[in-house]
């Protein structure tokens, strides 16, 4: 079987939380991976699936919260390395423009 | 799949065969129940719908509203926002109803929270409910349907009617819809057929595909058996094969038996109308109806401009009575007419609302005045109920010609009348000051008979031949030939042939009919002789 099952856990800093912008971009790179990958606001759950921004949003997990993953299946490593890294880089929305706005760099 | 017949009545003659079109809730009521089969599917489609729509706008938004619809397109692409919508069509729910409760639900969801960035997403939420709950009942601007389709639904607004593209045929046929009301009065002018009154439960017809409408047997035709077509194909030509006789009448000068001469006059409702019209059937045009124009909000000076000059440039000289926006009652426009009026055909519509909202008055006004510069333009104002509101409306006029020439903007002042089609009107017609009379028979009856023009159970009262309707329409003729001013009629009636020797009995020598009945109205204006008439 070439199935794994990872864990990992990343702090949410963003001011703001999961909110809306932050969720389109976690599932969206959630998606990208063929494993089944799920998310929880805590060690023991509840546990929801990270690809739908339906019940990604339903978390309402606010700043300070500690975001756990766990992923099964064969690129189980890397989505966990992928999505623990834009928890850790604040979704990009630190990198504001002149207005205030998130900046367009990372499109 | 067997062949389904309904009976019901006709708003519009012809015969129309084509793909079957079910516009679900197309009048914003509640939509019929079909099986969950085919509410599953309506909701299916009404959301990729919604996300065409979504992803259309994203295309060209700034990156701020980008990201709003990135969120909702993420959210209705997610199948999870719709699992509790399609498990109550499961059990009976209908699909309009079933999406509504399922997003209310999370509505509520994000309102109840305390972060105020989660609790802010509950529009977003709204957004996409609507904009679905839109696309179920047809409203979407961008599903365009198949030319040469048989429209079915519960109702059809005159906006919509105008949106659907005509020229490759098709029908109406509405569970509700009216003969009098305003989308069959444009229906008949396009020669669409169309037939109302139908019972029979949409949703039920949903996954049906062909359909004939057959208004000499007032027929509905689902998915018809080869016989029923064949037999639809034969009393079609029959028709067509009269229909040419009639031609003949249309393009000679209409005269009575007893050899009086009738202008007549033909009611545009969409510019496109004439394109396809020789000037040569009509003595002109003697009613435009604007509200196509302010389909989409309010239009601009230039556009107003180019549409009346062309009209004006079609009549070669002839007379292009032109109506002032006749917005209310029937025909709303947002961002214009006063929503929820208790009793809208009383309320302010017409001349009224012009002159309570005067700057688009003003810029049609402006329009009118250098369109006239090429061709016998006449302004005419409608529901005018007191001569104060004539002068009013004359004030408008005058000032748009003086700031156009203090401008330098070529300009004409055109002739100014009125619609004689609110009772007081016609009773103290003589204080009118007006270039000329035109009698709105549709209003003037519903007013005199105290009976909805758009309601079915009093439709037996709405007579234009009523003895009370005709009193008056000979009281406007009267004065009209006393002071010399120019008296015609515009409303369905002096298209309909059994009440023309009426209406010309009542002294009428000019009529305005939609162009589809100008065959029917001259070969029965040479049936009149008015020799014989009191």
């Amino acid at each position: 079987m070439d199935d794994f099952t990872a864990t990992s856990s990343a702090a949410l800093t963003n001011p703001i939380g999961l909110h809306a912008r932050p969720s389109v971009k976690l599932t969206k790179l959630a998606k990208r991976f063929e494993s089944q990958i799920e998310l929880a606001p805590a060690e023991d759950g509840p546990w929801v699936d990270a690809k739908s921004i339906v019940k990604v949003m339903a978390v309402k997990a606010s700043k300070g919260t500690i975001l756990h993953f766990r992923a099964t299946g064969p690129d189980a490593h890397a989505a966990l390395a992928a999505l623990g890294a834009l928890v850790a880089l604040n979704f990009h929305e630190d990198e504001l423009d002149h207005e205030g706005r998130p900046g367009s760099a990372h499109g | 799949m067997a062949e389904l017949r309904f009976s019901g009545r006709v708003a519009s003659g012809g015969f129309a065969a084509g793909p079957l079109a079910v516009l679900l809730n197309a009048a914003g009521g509640a939509r019929g129940a079909g099986e969950p089969a085919a509410e599953a599917q309506a909701l299916r489609q009404a959301i990729a719908s919604a996300l065409r729509q979504l992803l259309d706008l994203a295309a060209r938004a700034e990156s701020d509203g980008a990201d709003i619809l990135a969120f909702q397109i993420a959210m209705l692409e997610d199948e999870t926002l719709a699992e509790a919508a399609f498990s109550a069509i499961e059990v009976g729910a209908t699909a309009d109803r079933a999406w509504r409760m399922a997003l209310d639900d999370q509505i509520l969801e994000y309102e109840s929270t305390e972060d105020e960035h989660f609790r802010a997403r509950s529009s977003d939420l709204r957004d996409m409910r609507d904009r679905v709950l839109g696309a179920l009942s047809g409203a979407a601007t961008d599903s365009r349907l198949p030319s040469g389709a048989i429209l079915v639904g519960e109702d059809l607004t005159p906006s919509r009617f105008l949106a659907t593209d005509w020229s490759g045929g098709g029908g109406i046929a509405l569970t509700r819809g009216s003969a009098s009301g305003h989308v069959a009065t444009l229906a008949r002018a396009r020669g669409v057929p169309m037939i109302v009154g139908l019972a029979f439960d949409l949703g039920g017809v949903a996954h049906r595909t062909e359909a004939l409408i057959d208004s000499e047997s007032a027929t509905l035709c689902l998915d018809p058996e080869p016989a029923t077509r064949e037999d639809f194909a034969a009393r079609a030509r029959a028709a067509r094969r009269s229909r040419s006789a009639l031609d003949a009448f249309r393009m000679r000068p209409a005269v009575t038996a007893d050899g009086t001469p009738i202008a007549v006059f033909v009611n545009i409702g969409d510019p496109a109308e004439v394109e396809t019209l020789d000037p040569a059937c009509c003595d002109g045009i003697g009613l435009v109806r604007t509200e196509f124009l302010f389909n989409q909000g309010l239009p601009d000076q230039e556009t107003q401009y180019r549409v009346y000059r062309r009209l004006a440039e079609w009549a070669g000289g002839k007379p292009v009575t032109i109506r002032t926006l006749d917005a209310g009652a029937d025909k709303p426009i947002s961002g214009l007419t006063l929503e929820h009026e208790a009793n809208p055909f009383l309320g302010l519509r017409g001349i009224r609302l012009s002159l309570a909202r005067p700057e688009p008055f003003r810029t049609q006004l402006e329009a009118l005045c250098r369109a006239a510069v090429y061709g016998a333009i006449e302004v005419m104002l409608p529901m005018v109920t007191l001569p104060r509101e004539l002068e009013l409306a004359r004030g408008h006029l005058e000032q748009a010609l003086a700031e156009l020439r203090s401008a330098g903007v070529e300009c004409r002042r055109p002739e100014l009348g009125i619609m004689v089609e609110v009772p007081a009107a016609a009773i103290a017609v003589e204080a009118f000051d007006a270039a000329f009379f035109s009698i709105g028979s549709n209003d003037l009856t519903q007013y005199v008979m105290a009976a909805a023009r758009d309601s079915d159970v009093v439709a037996a009262l709405i007579d234009p031949s009523h003895p009370a309707v005709l009193r008056l329409i000979a009281q406007v003729a009267a004065h009209g030939a006393q002071v010399g001013r120019k008296v015609s009629l515009c409303g369905d009636a002096g298209g309909e042939p059994k009440h023309i020797e009426a209406l010309l009995g009542a002294g009428l020598r000019a009529l305005s009919v939609s162009p589809a009945a100008l065959g029917h109205a001259k070969e029965a204006i040479a049936r009149v002789d008015l020799r014989s008439l009191g």
